[in-house]
């Protein structure tokens, strides 16, 4: 029923993207187009939190390829991406409503904008290769067309380039993991390749590498992440919000599909790159998040950190099952889609909430804004509740999440591995360090941006954004503050998907009493974020209540101290760079070869002073510059075959005959 | 709760008493931070021209994050009330939020003093906070437990010299001066130079608002102390269900501890210099690694 449902509207979601290329002259179309988008994301949201029976719901349509058609499942864990990719969809939908109208050519946005969501359905109900690999591409070709849409700006073009490549690249990979996976006999239903037998240990670990450049290229592993900073900022916020917050996750869904159901047990040794690329993700993420100006720049690297911090739970998951230590991994396993679930929540409201600042006043950049908490009172408060959230923040849902990381991570002094024993305090410490910088980032973004004093006319002109925006923000914020005060629902909700993947569960949160989360023992460890939420709201309002009392109740306006000499001029405040300066200086120059240049003219000379600062993405320079330049070497060796004559052509056609005859005659 | 608020000021009288007889100087009372607290309270609160709401409400929620996590630390007798609401992974959490909330209040009014402040006391986190993880590791691989109440507990009933202890104090002792500003991280007495990192960050506020602050940064001394207190020196503590008897000589063993810590944190403060900003982090990077160090040697060996 369920599952009939969710096609049903999936359909209705593509149907939606033809009535809009049918309305594209139509004023209203906006609201029609994004209003049918939430109302369909809310079928597929219920239609997936529904109780369903234990057994998975399977059908089979006749598309497709005709000797395999579309297999379609839907299992506790698609269930659970999928209420997570339409609560995402939902919140955009609705946020569009009133963003959409600042758009200037909203035909460009409207068609793709229903297909992109279809597309993202579809990967999680896919059940065979062939129609995931379709729908993946369905899916990474309808959000490039997204990220395309304001195509006039050079930048967005290549960043629209840039993704295409890694896309295609990251489908490559997987559909030559399928093409593994699936084997001479070429089952590629997602049945036969569970009950195929599971190839030689070099097989599976050639399959795990692909799934992790296929799906990491996706999620924004470090160092395919390249596309992320400059693809989220280019597509219009919603888009952005869905591409930062809900397709990454898709993509983690993919991996977690193929490596913990598809490729049967793991080895101890799959978690390794697992755990030590989901460490290099998290730390470079958020350093570099930490150095950007622009703001949905720094939102999108702030979502490679997250991943990271995902993909080390899922690593730290799949070395307990290796070792076959059901109750950690069920608790790894349950941190990471947990932190899936929270980041999808606070990341698509931050995107939302640079989306009403641009809207608003026109700049991403924070150096020009400044001051917004007065002029936009709303938006700042639920953007503060996010920055709140991401900074892992008790009582807020971030939190808890990493304390379940955390709590995984003690537990692995027991794994009998020696090189996983040195690997896992590594990646303690990369997690901690993560943890801290998000704080220092996001204070800096939002000191800067809505703090201080407006750093431009726009900024200083801006007002408060519709109230279809603000009320897509301020229910996932809500949501955020459930999940962080009753998170035993969620960890509850987790479970029969740990059990099914992991083999074990951490014991039943529900019928603790005072909701507590009590993931092992009440002995070892224990959250409450509701009594914690209770002390601190308590102890703010008797701390208030005492000073209001017994206190003086004066107060007077002045001007601003700053220890007696105030400068009136705005660009004396303390600016994002210099807020970054000290990071940039300690941990930066490791990770950017950060360098500030000072050009200092001597006495008497007229030149101004200027200073520079200098940031090199390694990623970028050691990997990216050398493939491009043999790219490019190659493009040009071969560019000479454009100007052979024809029997030296015949000749080629020749040769190559040959040879793949010969591969044939020697193939055993 | 009532007794962590009524003390803290307390330990940072007498601190600033002994660090001033250390001098040779008379100093104030220690009774000097209540009077202080008191006048600051009766004053009118100047507030600057574009101070938002959260300027105004971030020094309660400041004072009740801090107060929340104080609360949550035994003092002298474990088995609080509700010490299984959270474990030391919250209150260094909590102690996170307190943070956040004044590094943002320093950036509210816009001055350049506010931003040094914010600006600094992030960059000093982004390594403490780590570090105080990390010896949050070791402790808990040892008792296998994060409860605070638990650990104490383990270190009543297991007292034994381990590697990792002394590194763990020693990285505990780093973070804890660095959290409350202490010299050599910070100076708490200076105003005016370019130095300063807390006082930069409460620069702007007055009245009413600075008592609060003032009293949660005394709090997270005390927090501190009595956190070391609990882990590394847990004599005395209470047990859980204790008579009266135990409870009274639990709270004489605290106030004797609060006493040695204070001591010698003045004798600390006295005998060194404040650092250069940038020389900071290597400080604190010191703390993580010590806290890195035992980690891993609690992975390769239980008994280290």
């Amino acid at each position: 029923m369920s599952l009939t449902v969710a096609l049903l509207s999936i359909a209705a979601l593509l149907g939606a993207a033809g009535l809009a290329i049918a309305l594209a002259r139509s004023v209203e179309a906006t609201r029609i187009i994004y209003g049918l988008c939430f109302g369909f994301s809310l079928i597929l949201f219920v239609a997936a939190v529904v109780p369903r029976g234990a057994a998975a719901l399977t059908a089979a349509l006749p598309l497709g390829l005709p000797w395999i058609g579309a297999h379609f499942r839907m299992d506790v864990l698609s269930a659970f991406f999928l209420a997570i990719v339409n609560l995402g969809g939902a919140a955009a939908s609705l946020y569009a409503i009133g963003y959409g109208a600042h758009e200037k050519h909203p035909s460009r946005i409207l068609p793709f904008f229903p297909a992109f969501l279809a597309g993202m359905n579809l990967v999680l109900l896919a059940d065979d290769a062939f129609s995931f690999l379709v729908a993946w591409e369905f899916m990474s070709l309808s959000s490039w067309a997204l990220v395309m849409a304001h195509h006039h700006d050079a930048e967005n073009r290549r960043a629209g380039f840039i993704y295409l490549l890694m896309a295609s690249f990251g489908t490559l990979a997987l559909l030559m993991a399928f093409g593994l996976l699936a084997g001479s006999v070429g089952g590629y239903s997602f049945a036969d390749i569970r009950d195929a037998a599971h190839g030689p240990s070099w097989k599976s670990g050639l399959v795990l590498a692909l799934v992790l450049l296929g799906a990491g290229s996706k999620a924004g592993l470090v160092p395919l992440h390249i596309w992320l900073p400059l693809a989220h900022p280019a597509a219009p916020s919603h888009v952005s919000a869905l591409m930062s917050g809900v397709m990454t996750k898709v993509a983690i869904y993919g991996f977690i599909r193929i490596v913990f159901d598809l490729l049967g047990p793991p080895e101890f040794w799959w978690s390794m790159p697992t755990l030590t690329l989901g460490a290099i993700t998290a730390m470079l993420g958020i350093l570099s998040a930490t150095i950007q100006s622009d703001l949905k720049k720094l939102l999108a690297y702030s979502t490679i950190e997250n991943i990271g911090i995902i993909f080390v739970a899922l690593g730290l998951a799949l070395a307990f099952k290796a070792n076959g230590m059901a109750l950690p991994a069920a608790l790894a396993f349950t941190a990471a889609l947990f932190h899936v679930f929270n980041h999808s929540l606070f990341k698509s409201l931050l995107f939302f909430g640079a989306g009403a600042v641009q809207g608003a006043t026109g700049e991403r950049d924070i150096e020009r804004l400044g001051g917004l908490i007065h002029s936009m009172p709303r938006t700042a408060f639920v953007f503060l509740g996010a920055c709140l959230a991401i900074s892992a923040l008790p009582p807020l849902n971030g939190f808890v999440s990493e304390w379940l990381v955390f709590q995984a991570v003690l537990l692995s002094p027991s794994l009998p591995q020696w090189s996983l024993k040195l690997l896992v305090p590594a990646v303690g410490v990369a997690l901690a360090l993560s943890a801290a910088l998000c704080a220092g980032c996001f204070v800096r973004a939002y000191g800067v941006a809505f703090l201080g004093r407006a750093r431009s006319i726009a900024a200083k002109d801006a007002r408060e954004t519709d109230p279809w925006s603000l009320s897509a923000m301020s229910g996932l914020l809500a949501l955020c503050l459930l999940a962080g005060l009753f998170p035993s629902y969620m960890i509850d909700t987790i479970t029969p998907a740990a059990k099914l993947f992991v083999g074990g569960h951490v014991p039943t949160q529900g019928d603790i009493p005072w909701m507590s989360i009590v993931p092992i023992a009440e002995s070892r460890s224990s959250y409450n974020g509701l009594l914690v939420f209770v002390f601190i709201i308590f102890s703010a309002s008797v701390a208030a209540l005492i000073v209001r009392r017994f206190g003086s109740k004066a107060i007077r306006r002045g001007p601003a101290w700053d220890c007696g000499y105030p400068d009136p001029s705005p660009a004396t405040q303390y600016t994002g760079s210099s807020f970054a300066q000290p990071i940039r200086r300690t941990l930066g120059n490791v990770a950017f070869v950060a360098r500030d240049h000072l050009d200092m003219p001597p006495p008497g000379d007229t030149r101004p002073a200027r200073f520079g600062i200098e940031v090199h993405d390694r990623v970028w320079d050691g990997i990216y510059t050398p493939i491009l330049r043999g790219v490019e070497f190659c493009a040009d060796q071969l560019n000479r075959m454009n100007y052979l004559t024809i029997q030296e052509y015949l000749g080629l056609v020749f040769i190559a005959l040959v040879g793949l005859l010969l591969v044939i005659a020697i193939w055993p | 709760m009532i007794l962590v608020l009524s003390l803290a000021p307390l330990l940072l009288g007498f601190t600033r008493k002994t660090k001033a007889r250390l001098l040779r100087r008379r100093g104030p009372s220690i009774f000097q931070p209540y009077r202080d607290l008191l006048r600051l309270m009766r004053k009118e609160v100047v507030l600057a021209d574009n101070a938002s709401w959260l300027f105004r409400s971030a020094p309660y929620l400041i004072f009740a994050a801090t107060w929340v996590a104080a609360a949550l630390v035994p003092t002298f007798a474990t088995g609080l009330m509700f010490n299984w609401s959270a474990d030391l992974i919250v209150i260094t959490a909590l102690l996170g939020s307190a943070r956040f909330f004044l590094a943002l209040a320093g950036m509210d009014v816009g001055t350049s003093f506010g931003g040094i402040g914010s600006s600094r006391e992030m960059m000093f986190a982004s390594l403490a906070e780590p570090a105080m993880i990390m010896i949050v590791f070791v402790v808990a691989l040892i008792a296998g437990s994060t409860q605070l109440s638990e650990i104490a507990f383990h270190m009543l009933s297991h007292i034994e010299l381990r590697v990792s202890y002394g590194l763990a104090l020693i990285g505990l002792v780093i973070v804890a001066i660095a959290e409350n500003g202490r010299i050599p991280v910070d100076n708490p007495a200076t105003h005016l130079e370019l130095t300063m990192v807390h006082e930069a960050m409460v620069l702007e506020y007055s009245g009413r608002h600075l008592a609060v602050i003032e009293l949660a940064s005394a709090l997270k001394l005390l927090l501190y102390v009595s956190l070391i207190a609990c882990i590394f020196a847990p004599w005395g503590l209470a047990p859980h269900g204790a008579d009266f008897r135990g409870m009274a000589f639990g709270a004489v063993a605290f106030v004797a501890k609060l006493a040695v810590g204070g001591f010698l944190l003045a004798l600390f403060e006295v005998s060194t210099a404040k650092m250069r900003v940038f020389r900071v982090p290597d400080f604190l990077g010191a703390a993580l690694m010590l806290g890195l160090l035992g980690t891993l040697l609690l992975f390769v060996s239980r008994s280290l």
